[in-house]
């Protein structure tokens, strides 16, 4: 069934959206239906059908190369990285890679134990949507993807580390 | 010391506010215990028996006298009175509310200070060497280096929630490390190249804990530009493939060990090619930014009259003795580093008053610049006092109760906060230090004794670095009970290859037999040692062995040795 509401950066401000892709959980039969949020490994196996249902979309587990994802790329609109608990740090390492290293320009959403207190690192990693965890009031939660006004090191959003982007000599 | 620009202070007054919500919310009910744990810990509040206990950062370790003045604030309104430095030089108080912990915080961000990542799966306070900049031994002030470091990891978003805590050393001088570099899970070792560069050896999966490992150097001559990029190659490696499935084997070293150092090399190195030369790489500009908040006090041009200092130490023992232990060479003629032992007998290491907390920061202000260091063993330094103000400087702390002058001897013990205070402990660790303090009250003994260290955690965690004591210390739990591990041989070297991680000597003692069984190992030192021998030298000439039996030699003990037996 779709998601709901989630939220999604458009232009870089954040918006409640209603969302209408379908997660398919590893195991579950997807049998072609458009709207799809499949395991990346049934996308692999069915390249041919994965292009019939556009606009088709493919998430990874922690464990996942997010390098297997590069051939796919043209065949869909949306992956999505899942985080299975709050502590599983790999996802931000996912993320990053799929938009530094292979240069992936389209959707980018963290689902699973998504918590507001992660939103701020996960915006900076490159997801630009968000399925919050059912139980959370998803309008306050929006307000911690701006715990911070700038940050020290570069990755995605921004790419550049500070001492690249600002003049130290007027932030004194 | 480095000085916030208005970027950095925004950056904690933000953080301050990002927890005072997650504090709200957390007693609104909206986050349970487990999804508030993380978000605490790595703000350094921990649950502990009487009260939560708050772990402040001391950015490798340097404090300015008018942030040790805010400590002594924070002790006073918000805790007991006292603060504990620790074996990571930060401080830690035992007695704070959760609910004032957004005040004290807020408190802090006015002096420059947070507590940030000083817990949590992160990158934890960077440590360094506490005579940074002062040190006639030293190739490379590391204290740029440190900042830069520091900053590069507050808040990465790729590396906030790692499999395990992730602590990063530097270290600068030549022939002695003082940061215990290789026991880290990345270490950098700063120096110069033939042509006068800073070059970088680099050193992953070493630390403490259960399974004690001596990192390894993985990269040798690595140019100082490229520092942050290496280390975010080690990081991304670590926390793409580092296990999660098991809480005692999800450190680096375990990686390390389970890749092979090779293997674990070629990993970070292909990923390192990815990201040589890009964004992260350090440019000349920002290390001078940086480097400017550490420029030489201004000293004074100090003409050095020995015969002055002679006549004071002829007709002052007591001075004597301080400065044959506490005084440190200075690279700047005239002048000198002091540092303050925090072992008094009869209080716990590492504890400082509100009272003395004061008095230490007038005294560096009086004496060295404003400028403070805490060191990895629990003690403080005054890294700038001339050599002619010595004396009064002796003077002024004696009265204070802080010129113990047994640093680097027996009695100058490392030692956590144990059972009395810490909920991970197995046992208690500071009834051992004060009971081997007392054990060991003639001050002439211990002083013949000469350099030992002596090491105690009250669990296998490891905060008292027992595995790198001459003598470690390890609380273990039997069945309920408090016992005692003894290890020798551990030794912070100048490099990973002459550092060493202690053996255990055999089964555990009673809290009551350990200063019988120390001063049993220190009575065969004794006995085998040649006139230049320290005791670590003499252990390693003479192996375990003669120690050994010299400690389950001690009567009562051979009760603890069946009984332990038949658990083992």
């Amino acid at each position: 069934m779709p998601e709901g509401r989630i939220i999604r950066l458009v232009d870089d401000r954040a918006r409640i959206v209603e969302d209408a892709w379908t997660l398919f959980e590893d195991g579950a039969a997807w049998s072609g239906e458009p709207s799809a949020l499949i395991p990346v490994a049934t996308a692999l196996e069915q390249p041919q059908r994965l292009l019939a249902a556009a606009p088709a979309g493919v998430w990874l587990s922690p464990t996942d190369e997010p390098a297997q994802v590069v051939p796919l790329f043209a065949s869909i609109e949306l992956i999505a990285v899942r985080f299975p608990v709050l502590g599983d740090g790999r996802g931000y390492s996912t993320a990053a890679l799929l938009r530094n290293r292979h240069g992936w320009r389209g959707e980018l959403r963290a689902i699973g134990d998504v918590l507001r207190d992660q939103l701020f690192f996960m915006r900076r990693v490159g997801f630009d949507s968000f399925v919050l965890r059912a139980d959370r009031n998803i309008e306050e939660a929006v307000a911690s993807l701006s715990d911070f006004t700038d940050s020290y090191q570069g990755s995605v959003e921004p790419a550049l580390p500070a001492f690249r982007r600002l003049d130290w000599s007027s932030t004194r | 010391m480095y000085r916030y620009t208005e970027f950095d202070q925004r950056m904690v007054d933000e953080r301050v506010e990002q927890y005072r919500d997650q504090v709200a919310r957390y007693l609104r009910g909206e986050l349970t215990d487990d999804e508030f744990r993380p978000l605490r810990l790595r703000n350094g509040l921990y649950i502990q028996r009487h009260a939560p206990m708050l772990r402040l950062a001391i950015p490798y370790g340097l404090l300015s006298a008018h942030q040790m003045r805010m400590l002594a604030h924070v002790a006073r309104t918000w805790d007991r009175g006292y603060g504990h430095f620790t074996t990571r030089q930060n401080i830690q108080f035992n007695w704070p509310r959760l609910e004032d912990s957004p005040d004290i915080l807020q408190a802090l961000a006015t002096v420059q200070m947070h507590a940030i990542q000083t817990s949590g799966n992160c990158v934890r306070n960077i440590t360094t060497d506490p005579m940074a900049g002062v040190a006639p031994d030293e190739q490379v002030d590391p204290r740029p280096y440190s900042e830069l470091v520091r900053q590069w990891s507050t808040f990465h978003p790729e590396f906030s929630w790692l499999p395990r805590k992730f602590k990063i050393a530097l270290t600068g001088a030549s022939g002695v490390d003082r940061a215990a570099t290789a026991m880290h899970d990345i270490g950098l070792y700063l120096r110069r190249d033939d042509t006068g560069a800073v070059v970088v050896d680099v050193l992953a999966g070493g630390g403490m804990g259960r399974t004690p490992v001596v990192g390894t150097i993985i990269r040798r001559d690595l140019p100082w530009q490229h520092v942050l990029s290496y280390c975010e190659a080690i990081l991304r490696v670590y926390n793409r493939t580092g296990r999660r499935d098991n809480l005692h084997k999800a450190r680096i070293k375990i990686l390390l060990r389970s890749l092979g150092a090779e293997q674990f090399t070629r990993e970070v190195d292909s990923e390192f090619a990815h990201l040589e030369g890009g964004p992260a790489t350090v440019t000349e500009a920002e290390l001078a930014r940086i480097a400017t908040g550490f420029e030489a006090p201004p000293y004074r041009r100090l003409t050095v009259d020995p015969d002055h200092l002679q006549g004071q130490l002829a007709s002052h023992p007591g001075f004597a003795r301080w400065h044959a232990r506490n005084v440190s060479a200075h690279r700047v003629p005239g002048y000198a580093a002091v540092t303050l032992s925090l072992k008094r007998p009869g209080t716990a290491p590492g504890d400082l008053d509100a009272e003395r907390m004061d008095a230490v920061a007038h005294l560096a202000e009086h004496f060295s610049f404003g400028g403070l260091r805490v060191t990895h063993e629990q003690n403080l330094v005054l890294a700038d006092v001339a050599q002619q103000e010595l004396f009064d400087l002796w003077s002024e702390l004696r009265a204070l109760g802080l010129a113990t002058p047994n640093v680097g001897l027996l009695t100058d013990i490392v030692c956590c906060p144990g059972g009395d205070f810490c909920s991970l402990a197995n046992a208690k660790s500071l009834p051992i230090a004060q009971a081997i303090q007392e054990r060991f009250d003639e001050a002439d003994y211990v002083h013949d004794l000469g350099d030992l260290t002596l090491n105690i955690s009250g669990c296998i965690n490891s905060c008292g670095h027992h595995h790198v004591g001459n003598i470690g210390i390890l609380g273990v739990d039997k069945q309920g009970a408090e016992f005692y591990q003894i290890t020798l041989g551990g030794d912070v070297g100048p490099e990973p290859a002459s550092t060493r991680v202690g053996t255990v000597i055999g089964p555990s003692f009673s809290a009551g037999q350990v200063p019988d069984a120390i001063a049993a190992i220190v009575d065969r030192y004794v006995a085998l040692r040649t006139p230049e021998e320290r005791f670590i030298d003499t252990l390693l000439r003479a192996g375990l062995a003669p120690f050994k039996s010299a400690a389950y030699a001690v009567p009562g003990v051979a009760h603890a040795e069946s009984e332990s037996l038949e658990h083992a």
